[in-house]
């Protein structure tokens, strides 16, 4: 389970008059248990496909499907991690962590079990008691990971989540969820605008044009990961120094460049 | 104009000096013969007059009993209040229906001053205390509406969307999502509805009731009993400050609890 497809989607914000075209015609399929990230000049509509996964948005042409169904409302098989966080401030991080398993009407103990759970996975055991706003950004992002990641979603939903914390948070961010998609391996769509970390992350790239957006190019990083034997390598500013990464990255900046430099036009 | 922020002690020096000031002439003008003490009777001619109503009883009843008075019908009124006009502010603010429903009625209606049911309330309820309640109603009633639809209104986009990806389902939206998520606000209403609801009370006693400060305030107009009327003003003013102070407790406590401030 976990299959997402774009299928020819666009999206009008607006009337049909006022109105100004987001996305036109996206198409992309992601695999079970695969990680896309989709990258592309701020304001190209990348964050729209996702929430349009989400199902807080509609679509104004085509489908998006997840495992075949078309998308309708948002729901707890889709969980989301936001860039800003969106934790719950008059709750604490248990509660937090606990909100979406309640939902889903499973017992105390269970959910005792799961919450404590996916506390050590985090490493936020110290932290149960917590309000998110004693929390440092990178910590309030680990329950807002945690309180996805404990729904035992079909898809994994990614918004810039790493958007708002600073540099060494994030890297310590980035080599955390590379960890956790080892021991718990989920379809992803992530959004961002870093072009390493999407390189660093992803099993795909997806390019996204400048608005109206559309996918303008895949790039395949699993397969050179996997022959280059960047999993061996324990810290992230080593992947980041080998050749095959370097090349990965300088290829999606001069594809992203060339949206950048249209607007002269 | 100077705008550094004053320190606690400039703070607490000006406030002295404008007390200092303020008593001052009060005390001056009766004690220096400038106006006749039934006119105007000294600060401490009015100390004295509320430490003695305390236990000698006047229309009825000592001091702290019209207050008990008092405070008992503004409890009701103001509870009755909160108790319809949150959860109806709630609904119209989350519910767009509601809204289109409801809004003219209330943007009719709370154009009305309080003091202005007194003579729909006499009519109604006569002395009784349906007359008062009634008047404090309609003075706490529209800040609770209000804050409470401002309060649902401005709930966090991304905490309900978050909600929402979690499986929420629409009860558990409302109690667990816009419930805590108003509270900042419903707690700034109700501060703002007990000022207008207390404030109302007393108006409306000075017509409609047979007990409390307000009804004791009349009774020593009419036997020109100043430092009396000034005593029941006295204890007006303190009450009000003494609830506004709880709500305002209750409110910095409930947003620091959240991180709202430093």
């Amino acid at each position: 389970m976990g299959s997402i497809r774009f299928e020819g989607v666009g999206k009008v914000f607006g009337n049909a008059r006022t109105g100004f075209k987001a996305l036109d015609d996206v198409s992309l399929a992601i695999g079970e248990k695969e990680f896309v990230a989709i990258v592309g000049p701020s304001g190209c509509g990348k964050t729209t496909c996702l929430r349009m996964v989400a199902g807080f948005e509609g679509v104004s042409a085509g489908k998006v499907l997840v495992n075949d169904r078309p998308v309708v409302r948002p729901g707890a098989d889709r969980a989301v991690v936001f860039q800003q966080f969106a934790l719950f401030p008059w709750k604490t991080v248990r509660q937090n962590i606990e909100f979406g398993l309640r939902n889903k009407r499973i017992g105390k103990d269970q959910r005792d079990h799961l919450v404590a759970g996916s506390l050590k996975l985090m490493s936020l055991e110290s932290h149960g008691d917590a309000y998110p706003h004693q929390l440092s950004g990178g910590m309030q992002q680990r329950v807002a990971i945690a309180r996805a990641y404990v729904l035992d979603p079909d898809v994994l939903l990614m918004d810039e989540p790493f958007g708002a914390l600073d540099a060494q948070t994030r890297v310590v961010m980035q080599e955390e969820l590379v960890r956790l998609a080892r021991v718990n391996p989920r379809t992803v769509l992530f959004i961002t605008h870093a072009v390493e970390e999407a390189v660093y992350l992803a099993d795909r790239v997806a390019i996204m044009s400048r608005r109206p957006g559309t996918i303008k190019e895949i790039i395949d990083v699993k397969t050179v990961r996997l022959a280059e034997r960047w999993d061996g390598h324990e810290r992230i500013e080593d992947v980041m120094d080998l050749e095959s990464f370097v090349h990965l990255r300088t290829r999606i900046w001069k594809s992203l460049r060339e949206e950048k430099a249209e607007i002269g036009h | 104009m100077d705008s550094a922020p004053l320190t606690l002690g400039q703070t607490l020096r000006l406030g002295l000096i404008g007390l200092f000031v303020f008593f001052g002439i009060w005390l001056l003008l009766p004690t220096a013969g400038l106006v006749p003490p039934s006119f105007l009777p000294s600060p401490i001619a009015v100390a004295e007059r509320v430490a003695t109503l305390t236990t000698e009883p006047f229309a009825g009843a000592t001091l702290p009993a019209h207050i008990a008075y008092s405070f008992t019908r503004f409890i009701a009124g103001f509870a009755l209040a909160a108790l319809i006009g949150i959860p109806l502010g709630l609904m119209m603010g989350w519910f767009r229906l509601v809204d289109e429903i409801v809004s003219p009625i209330f943007d009719g209606l709370r154009f009305i001053a309080p003091i202005a049911w007194v003579p729909f309330a006499a009519l109604w309820f006569g002395t009784g205390i349906g007359g008062p309640v009634m008047i404090i109603f309609a003075g706490a009633f529209p800040p609770c509406v209000i804050n409470a639809y401002r309060g649902a209104r401005q709930v966090d986009r991304r905490l309900v969307e978050a909600a929402e990806m979690l499986g929420t389902g629409h009860f558990r939206m409302i109690v667990d999502i816009l419930l805590p998520a108003s509270v900042p606000s419903l707690v700034a209403g109700l501060r703002v509805a007990a000022g207008l609801g207390w404030q109302s009370l007393v108006g409306a006693e000075l017509i409609v009731a047979s007990t409390g400060v307000g009804f004791m305030m009349v009774q020593a107009q009419a036997n020109v009993a100043t430092s009396t009327v000034m005593a029941g003003m006295v204890a007006i003013g303190i009450v009000g400050l003494a609830i506004d102070m709880a709500l305002r407790w209750t409110e910095a406590s409930i947003r620091r609890h959240r991180g709202l401030d430093g």
